[in-house]
């Protein structure tokens, strides 16, 4: 997209639009806390974030909670621990950022709006969808607390794990559309399958649809979410390794962490539920409906996200590698034969 | 490496600290190191006249304050000979399995937290704060009641307690299920705690764990029908007993769901001691107007929510007590955890530490 | 406590026995030196088979007289109770620790040696359970005297009158 254009205006155009993106995991992060904290509510008999009365207060609905909680966490005070590494300490949240940050950039929103369009896409974002693990580990290092320590290790355990079946189950979209481009990969399902189902890769065949579950299984995973948060294990390792961060560098965790679950609920989309695809062709499929269908698919994905949070206890390390290498591990090798003699046979 | 789980942390229901020697996940070696809210309650006991001993009870186990009233009372009254009126003895028991549910459903709801489930744990508070309301229309205070005294209670039941506390059981009852679809019987939840930190009868007995803990290894030892005190010999319910449904008996399951059905046991004895309470009685018939029971010792036993808590009281024939020793059965709950979760991981000390459901305010005292 | 334990106990231990008594609850009072064995024979003879430690009090008589032990037991299979009083010289107070046997003996009588500063030899591992490491005194006896600082901390004084 920007190949073409001249040196300063190049420039010009990479700001642009690393501000929007930037703009939009603000915003994704907002609206995230903000359903998460209203949908827990509502599942948890209660009401959650509320304005009341006149004054200073959340707004209507509680709708400025978020904000109040951004602006609680500018201005808290800055703390690093005098045993920790300076400097990692400082460069880790970063790291973490940095990794969705560029993993976000190359997610297609609809067919005309994507920042980067590489045609390795789907490949690019699992590559660097793993780069948030180093943060990880550097935080939990730097931190010089054993809690830290303990949630780094679980973490880079766990993250490295579940990127395997989350690779295998992609690799059966690729298979069957045979390109890593994204766009490719969402033009590959347009129209309608057996006449009534679109042509989505979920619908595809029995494996495909097992895939997806696979593989939005293993983005839970990756995303260190319940029942999968044992790196962050509240009520065994305090807070993992983010128990020495505070205030603006903890917001950095906490910012990346929804960027995760957006980029993870956004592969799956583009993946497995047609991205910017209308569920039903030729209605509503013009121009800026694509972003509409984007954003729905991916934020009915989160939900499910959330909705597992407030549902489920955790499970155990150990019984959370066994998930991912004894369970989901032969399921996606099974998958990639199953879908291989499926398409030679059946499709 | 060595870790230090507390005093400030998430999951240690007070403020406790463990010493953990761990490998990796696995623990090695467990040394629970107490008496941060040490507050000399026996000390205290020696300078006080025998009922201003009572709120100092309440604070001691203050999830189940009437409980802890309740043995204290009924150790003095024995020694002096007191015959309580019948309505008082089955106001008595109405409190103290109301507070027996509250209880339960506070340890079972943290017990969720602690595995890492959030939302039992707001679900059995919303039906605690019920059972709150009550006791706070009983005597006006929502944790610490200090409602029984020796030979009565410092109130009789509000107008309206009755109907209020039937409306409470018929709206608690069907809960329990809610709770067992939500967390019980979830995958998850029994793969965290079946199997887990399994406390054989044996040991059980040998450490002196007492209540649901014990029930859980399959012992049928309850009180209330082995000893029965005040009148509990009059109200038919069950001692549910841990069979080993999803593990082995004596796992943190089962002591979990062992405090899931005694709160419909409870519910059982509420039910009936409404129904054979006398309407008419005065509840202050019976107070002593000195407070001096005979020269001698007691110790005597009642069934917390927690277990065996026993009450060893020497008089001296003064109105201030020579000797109070409070048995709490949280701390003999506590001295077992180094021998059943040693081997296993971090998470898993803190699911058996959770199972225990020790309150720290008793054990330390 | 039935007639039935008694015999059995005396007949095994002749000399250990100092008195029994009722007077609100039935107890057994013997001497400290053959405490560990009569445990043992306690909770390991079938018919007595008192497998379960209730509770370990311990007692001061005011600083002119004796310190005190008391063990609750109770059986949980014959359903029977028995409570045992051991006493103590103030000066030397030592008795057996019965902690192999029952095990919840260990943290009772860690309890116990915190506040009386009653030695329980043979204990694996005995220190303060409650109080702090450091911590000077025995302050469940009758002539302890509450330290006026700890650690550079005042410690408030005991108000004699309500306010």
């Amino acid at each position: 997209m920007f190949e073409n254009l001249p040196y300063p205006d190049l420039i010009l155009w990479l700001l642009l639009a690393g501000l929007l993106l930037f703009g939009l995991m603000a915003v994704n992060a907002l609206a995230a806390v903000y359903a998460e904290r209203k949908i827990s509510a509502f599942m948890q008999d209660r009401l959650g974030p509320m304005g009341q009365g006149a004054g200073f207060h959340a707004g209507k609905w509680g709708l400025l909670q978020t904000v109040a909680d951004a602006l609680k966490l500018i201005l808290k005070e800055d703390i690093i621990p005098r045993a920790a590494d300076r400097r990692l300490f400082i460069i880790a949240p970063y790291i973490i950022f940095i990794g969705a940050f560029i993993a976000i950039s190359a997610l297609p929103f609809s067919e005309y709006i994507q920042v980067i369009d590489i045609n390795l896409g789907i490949f690019y974002l699992l590559a660097v969808c793993s780069l948030g693990v180093v943060g990880l580990i550097t935080a939990g290092w730097a931190s010089d607390n054993k809690w830290s320590l303990y949630g780094a290790l679980r973490s880079a355990a766990q993250i490295v794990s579940y990127e395997i079946p989350a690779a295998l189950s992609i690799i059966v979209v690729v298979m069957l559309t045979g390109t890593l481009d994204l766009q490719g990969i969402i033009r590959a399902q347009e129209g309608l399958i057996w006449g009534i189902l679109p042509n989505w890769i979920i619908f595809n065949n029995p494996f495909t649809f097992l895939a997806f579950f696979i593989y939005f299984i293993s983005g839970v995973a990756e995303t260190n979410r319940t029942p999968f948060d044992i790196p962050e294990a509240e009520s065994e390792l305090v807070a993992g390794f983010h128990t020495e961060y505070s205030g603006m560098r903890w917001a950095f965790f906490f910012l990346s962490e929804y960027a995760n679950m957006f980029i993870v609920c956004g592969i799956a989309t583009v993946a497995f539920l047609g991205g910017w695809q209308s569920p039903v062709p030729g209605f509503l499929d013009s121009g800026g409906w694509g972003l509409f269908w984007f954003f729905a698919k991916l934020l009915s994905l989160i939900f499910v996200m959330i909705w597992f949070r407030w549902t489920f206890p955790r499970l155990r390390v150990d019984q959370l590698m066994g998930v991912a290498w004894k369970v989901l591990l032969p399921l996606a090798l099974l998958n990639i034969f199953g879908v291989g003699l499926w398409s030679l046979y059946i499709g | 490496m060595v870790l230090n789980i507390g005093p400030q942390h998430p999951s240690t229901h007070g403020v406790l600290r463990l010493k953990v020697k761990t490998d990796g996940e696995i623990v090695s070696e467990i040394t629970p190191i107490i008496g941060y809210l040490h507050r000399c309650f026996e000390k205290h006991c020696e300078n006080l006249s025998y009922e201003q001993v009572i709120p100092y009870t309440d604070r001691c186990d203050y999830i189940a304050s009437m409980n802890n009233n309740f043995g204290y009372v009924v150790a003095v009254e024995e020694m002096m000979g007191i015959e309580v009126p019948e309505r008082v003895e089955f106001i008595r028991v109405i409190m103290a399995e109301l507070n027996r549910i509250a209880s339960h459903l506070l340890a079972l709801g943290t017990y969720g937290l602690d595995i890492g489930a959030f939302t039992p744990f707001l679900y059995m508070f919303r039906d605690r704060e019920r059972i709150l309301d009550l006791l706070e229309m009983t005597c006006g205070a929502r944790l610490l009641y200090n409602y029984m005294w020796v030979g009565g209670l410092s109130h009789d039941l509000p107008v309206g307690f009755v109907e209020a506390a039937y409306d409470f059981l018929d709206y608690f009852e069907p809960k329990v299920k809610e709770y067992n679809d939500l967390l019980t019987y979830n995958k998850i939840f029994i793969e965290r705690t079946a199997d887990i930190g399994v406390m054989p009868a044996e040991v059980a007995i040998n450490y002196g764990v007492t209540g649901p803990n014990l029930r859980g290894s399959g012992v049928a030892w309850d009180l209330r029908k082995a000893e029965p005190y005040s009148v509990y010999d009059r109200f038919e319910f069950n001692i549910p007993v841990g069979q080993g449904i999803v593990g082995t008996v004596g796992d943190c399951w089962d002591r979990y769901w062992v405090r899931v059905q005694e709160m419909l046991e409870s519910v059982k004895i509420v039910r009936q001691a409404l129904q054979q309470m006398p309407s008419e009685g005065d509840v202050h018939a019976a107070l002593p107007k000195k407070v001096r029971p005979p020269k001698g010792s007691i110790y005597k036993r009642t069934e917390s929510p927690r277990g065996d808590l026993g009450y060893y009281i020497i008089s001296t024939g003064k109105p201030v007590p020579y000797r109070v020793k409070m048995r709490s059965p949280a701390f003999t709950a506590l001295s077992v955890l180094d021998e059943i979760a040693r081997g296993w991981m971090i998470s898993d000390v803190l699911a058996i530490l959770g199972s225990l459901d020790i309150v720290l305010g008793e054990i330390d005292r | 406590m039935s007639q039935d334990i008694l015999n059995i106990l005396k007949n095994a231990f002749p000399s250990a026995i100092v008195e029994q008594e009722t007077e609100t609850g039935d107890y057994l009072e013997i001497k400290p030196g053959e405490w560990f064995e009569i445990a043992t024979f306690l909770h390991d003879t079938p018919e007595l088979h008192f497998d379960s430690l209730q509770c370990i009090t311990g007692v001061d008589w005011g600083p002119e007289a004796h310190l005190e032990v008391r063990y609750n037991l109770h059986s949980m299979k014959h359903k029977h109770k028995l409570e045992i009083r051991i006493v103590l010289d103030r000066e030397t107070p030592e008795v057996p620790s019965v902690e192999k046997i029952w095990r919840v003996a260990d943290w009772f009588e860690r309890e116990v040696y915190d506040m009386y500063g009653i030695v329980f030899t043979g204990h694996r591992d005995l220190r303060r359970i409650l109080l702090p490491d450091d911590w000077i005194g025995w302050p469940l006896r009758k002539d302890y005297e509450t330290p006026e600082t700890y650690h550079g901390i005042v410690v408030p004084k005991i108000k004699e009158e309500w306010e």
